[in-house]
Order: structure tokens, then C-alpha cells, then sequence
């Protein structure tokens, strides 16, 4: 029953042009291909273009070379079967959370009430029933993570992207988040590229982790498949020895490139 | 503080004021009066003839005048402010062409335009509403600008992820963003919409606040010009409180602390 390959990005290279008109690599030759229903991270250490990569798939990013492609047609302009989660806060502020959530349905030209009704049904699966009337300043961090959640998944995506979206969490919201996210994925088990720096996370989450090399010039430098058996549970399922195994095995390498990376950005910071 | 304490010594500011000046204006010091009534008049005489104002109704001519071409003047400069502020915005070209004219004009003291709208629109209100659009429309205009060049890219891209045109965007995105920076700065506009005004007035009318007090000021009658002082101020106080409830009914989406001046 396999379809056709949700994301293929085939030696995707991403330059930016800097203010001193060098050009910097940030990601070269990256080939990557998330199937249906696959739940896929990128690992690398920071600064290594793991977002770049992801801003190509979005269609935010146009690659300087190499091509991407979704479900088998070339990428042109914005990737409309993706829904993106963002690290950093993207809701709207002047909107209430429910609001937030029905936006996307209503500049569909979904009616106001129908909008309204379903987005009040996602606001109580990711736990926020109550707090539908409160603007995000009004919500913590946690709860302005899950309206971001349901403000992408309203529209149904065949695609999630998802950019450190715990990151600024505390260790426990992001277990509790971590869990939540796989229970929705599960109900209709969409393509996840999935980004962090985490990779007990990553192994946690995933069925498969994708491994970056430190930038610049980053390059995909490894591919594990997860095989634990699911359903997980985030905290339940790092106590497991096939997940201290396979953590051993991934870090052996990614170790080498957090230290690389960690040395250029101090050399970065020097200069 | 409680509020009783806090009330309580702010009206014993305005009484002990008041009292000093009514005492140095009729009680000689050492046989000097210090406030010579001539120049300084004093309270009774101040309060008399705002009695007078108001019990023989003329002043509500005068106040709905200068309350008019306030509206007027804020209505045009907003809608004015926020047309070309979008415009600059959303093209920077057209922006970085115009700049030393905006700064060239908004750096100009506009009382000295008060003499040209007197001769472009003659004495009445719309001489006035023109001196108080020229200093509405700039800070509407610069907070606009600034609203839609401060979008978050984030908060752009999520827009744009989640389906938004660019007419959409406008209308959920940028439009709300330079709304949010345009009300932060409501009493300072509202503010300048009465401020021109009463200048305008000042310097060549036939009615409202800033003609009564010119009028008592030219046959010396310092009283007057006191009285037209007191009722200008309350007047001020009253529209700010209006501005205040508006704006915490727009703006309830934003963090109390965050809140921009």
C-alpha cells in the first residue's frame, strides 16, 4: 500500500548571500525522503541548517541546487500539503486562541460558525476545551504550543513540519507534549519531518533519525531506522535497552559534530 | 496607598493651591499683595466667570466648536496616517524616495503653518482641522510604518503556511499589527488633534475654546483667560478618559506590561 514518497529532496543545496556578498553554504547535497505515514527527525547539532532544510520543504526556502518534490511533483512556490509548527511563537497575539485554531479553516472560506465549531473539537483534543476565549499572552508556553498544534492541524495536512517545537519547554511539558503528539499522529499517522537538537527525543518519537554534519556545508551524514514498537510512551520508553542501544550507536557519531559545531560557533563568536 | 489616602491627598493639592493663591491675590503680605490681581486674578473671580460660561450656556457653542474640528482633525490624520503609512510600508522604494520630505515636514514647528491654512481655508474649522491633521497624521503615520515593518517573520510565515493570500495577510496579519501600534499611541494623537485645535482658535477664529481665551486675554481680563484654561484642561481630562476606554476594549488582546507608550 505504498503510496508516493511525501517529501523527496534529491542533493538540495541552500546558499544565503551575506552582507559582505560571500555566499555561505548552509546545506549541500542533501538527499532525504520521508514516505507516507513516516515519521521522520533531523539531529545535528546547532546552527547546522536542520531549519534551512526544513524551510526548503515548506517552500519557505528555494534551494540553490537540487530539487525537492512532494508526493511526486516538483516543489513550486509555498508547499500547500504542509502544515508547519514553528519554534519560535507564530500565533496570531490579537486573535484569541479559538480564533487562532479557526483561521486557517476560515480564509478557506470555511463559514465563521462551522470554523468555530471545529475549532473548539481541537482545541479540546489538544486539552485547551476551556481556554478557547484567551489570548496567547493569557496561556503558558505549553498551552500556546498546543493552540499552535491545532492551528496546523485544522486544515489537515498530508505533511507536518515540525522546528524544535518543544524546545523552549520545560523537560516535563515536553514529555507531556511529546505524548500528545504521538497520540494525534497515530489517529492519522501523517508524513512528520520532525527537527531538533535532541536526540533521545528524536529516538523516542520517530521511526526513522536522520543525522546532520556540523555547518557550514552541512550534509546528511546518517539514517537510522527506530524499530521500538508503539504505541510509545515518551518517558516509559528511554528506560527500554534497545533505545540505550541505538542512542549509543547514534551518538557515537553525532558527538564528533556537536564538538565541531560547538568550536566554530566560539570561533564565530570571536571574530 | 490605599485609594482613600491617595484621593484624599490629591484633592488636598488642588485646595491647598488653590487657597495659597486666593490668600497672596486678596491679603496683603507685609501691606504688598504678592499676586497683584491684575495679572494673577484669583479663584473666586475665575470660578465666578466659569459659572458665568456655563449658566448663561455660551461656553457649549465654543466647546462643541473646538470638540468638532478635535474629531475632524483626528479622523482625517488617522485615516491619512494609515493609508500612506501602509503604502511606505509595503513599498520600500516609494518609502526611501519620500524620506527626507517626511522628516523634512514633520521637523517644521506647524504653528507656522497656522498663518497659510488661516489663507487657504479662511477662519473657520477647517483651518483649524488642517494644523491638527499635520500633527495627527505623523504619529499615526510613523506607528503604522513601524506596525507593518515589525510583523514578526514568524508570525508572517505562519500566515503564509497556513493558506493566507496577500489580501488576507493584510487583513489578519499586518493590518492588526499596525492597528495595535497605532492605538498605543491614541492619546498622544487625540492629544494633538485638540492641540491644534486650540492653537488654531488662538491665532484666528471666531469660536471655540482657544478664541475665548485669546478674546479675554486681548482686553486683559486674566480671569478668562484662567477660566479658559480650566475648562480647556477638563476638557483634555474628559476626552482622555473616553481614549482610555476605548483603548483597553481594542487592545485586550496585548500584555499589560508590554504595552507601548
Amino acid at each position: 500500500m505504498k503510496g508516493p514518497t511525501a517529501v523527496a529532496l534529491d542533493g538540495a543545496t541552500v546558499a544565503f548571500r551575506l552582507a559582505d556578498g560571500r555566499v555561505y553554504t548552509a546545506v549541500e547535497q542533501a538527499n532525504l525522503s520521508v514516505d507516507q505515514g513516516e515519521f521522520v527527525a533531523i539531529v545535528g547539532p546547532t546552527g547546522c541548517g536542520k531549519s534551512t532544510l526544513l524551510n526548503v520543504t515548506a517552500g519557505l526556502l528555494k534551494p540553490a541546487a537540487g530539487s525537492a518534490r512532494i508526493f511526486d511533483k516538483p516543489l513550486a512556490g509555498l508547499n500547500r500539503d504542509a502544515g508547519y509548527l514553528f519554534q519560535a511563537d507564530a500565533l496570531f497575539p490579537w486573535k484569541t486562541a479559538i480564533d487562532n485554531v479557526a483561521i486557517g479553516l476560515e480564509i478557506r472560506g470555511t463559514p465563521r460558525s462551522d470554523a468555530l465549531a471545529r475549532a473548539q473539537q481541537w482545541l479540546t483534543s489538544v486539552g485547551l476545551g476551556a481556554f478557547a476565549g484567551r489570548y496567547p499572552h493569557m496561556l503558558s508556553g505549553g498551552q500556546r504550543k498546543r493552540v499552535a498544534l491545532a492551528q496546523v492541524l485544522i486544515r489537515d495536512p498530508k505533511i507536518l513540519l515540525m522546528d524544535e517545537p518543544f524546545g523552549p519547554l520545560d523537560a516535563q511539558t515536553r514529555q507531556i507534549m511529546g505524548n500528545l503528539l504521538l497520540e494525534l499522529w497515530t489517529a492519522d499517522r501523517k508524513a512528520v519531518l520532525f527537527v531538533t537538537h535532541d536526540l533521545e527525543e528524536a529516538i523516542a518519537l520517530t521511526d526513522r533519525v536522520v543525522i546532520m554534519s556540523a555547518g557550514p556545508s552541512a550534509r546528511i551524514i546518517g539514517d537510522w531506522r527506530v524499530t521500538l514498537p508503539r504505541p510509545r510512551d515518551i518517558a516509559e520508553v528511554r528506560m527500554e535497552k534497545d533505545f540505550h542501544a541505538l542512542h549509543r550507536e547514534i551518538w557515537g557519531m553525532l558527538k564528533d559534530e556537536v564538538m565541531k559545531g560547538y568550536v566554530q560557533s566560539t570561533q564565530a563568536g570571536a571574530a | 496607598m490605599s485609594r482613600v489616602i491617595l484621593l484624599a491627598l490629591q484633592v488636598l493639592v488642588a485646595v491647598a493651591t488653590l487657597a495659597l493663591w486666593q490668600l497672596f491675590s486678596t491679603v496683603p503680605v507685609f501691606g504688598k499683595v504678592l499676586l497683584p490681581p491684575f495679572f494673577f486674578s484669583n479663584p473666586v473671580d475665575v470660578f465666578s466667570q466659569i459659572v458665568k460660561w456655563f449658566s448663561s450656556g455660551v461656553i457649549w457653542k465654543h466647546l462643541a466648536i473646538t470638540l468638532w474640528e478635535s474629531i475632524l482633525a483626528f479622523v482625517i490624520g488617522s485615516a491619512g496616517g494609515i493609508l500612506v503609512g501602509f503604502w511606505f510600508a509595503r513599498q520600500p522604494r516609494v518609502a526611501a524616495v519620500f524620506d527626507p520630505y517626511v522628516k523634512m515636514v514633520n521637523a517644521l514647528p506647524r504653528v507656522v503653518l497656522a498663518p497659510i491654512f488661516a489663507l487657504w481655508f479662511g477662519l473657520g474649522v477647517w483651518s483649524k482641522v488642517a494644523l491638527g491633521v499635520t500633527l495627527v497624521f505623523f504619529i499615526v503615520f510613523f506607528n503604522v510604518y513601524q506596525g507593518v515593518k515589525e510583523v514578526p517573520t514568524t508570525v508572517l510565515d505562519n500566515g503564509r503556511m497556513l493558506g493566507m493570500n496577500e489580501r488576507q495577510l493584510m487583513r489578519h496579519v499586518y493590518w492588526p499589527s499596525a492597528l495595535s501600534w497605532m492605538f498605543s499611541s491614541l492619546h498622544t494623537s487625540v492629544g494633538f488633534a485638540v492641540v491644534g485645535a486650540v492653537v488654531g482658535e488662538y491665532l484666528g477664529s471666531a469660536a471655540g475654546l482657544g478664541y475665548l481665551i485669546q478674546q479675554a486675554e486681548g482686553v486683559f481680563d486674566v480671569a478668562g483667560v484662567f477660566a479658559g484654561m480650566f475648562v480647556l484642561s477638563a476638557f483634555v481630562i474628559l476626552i482622555d478618559m473616553a481614549v482610555t476606554v476605548v483603548e483597553k476594549r481594542l487592545l485586550v488582546w496585548r500584555p499589560a506590561a508590554a504595552a507601548r507608550d
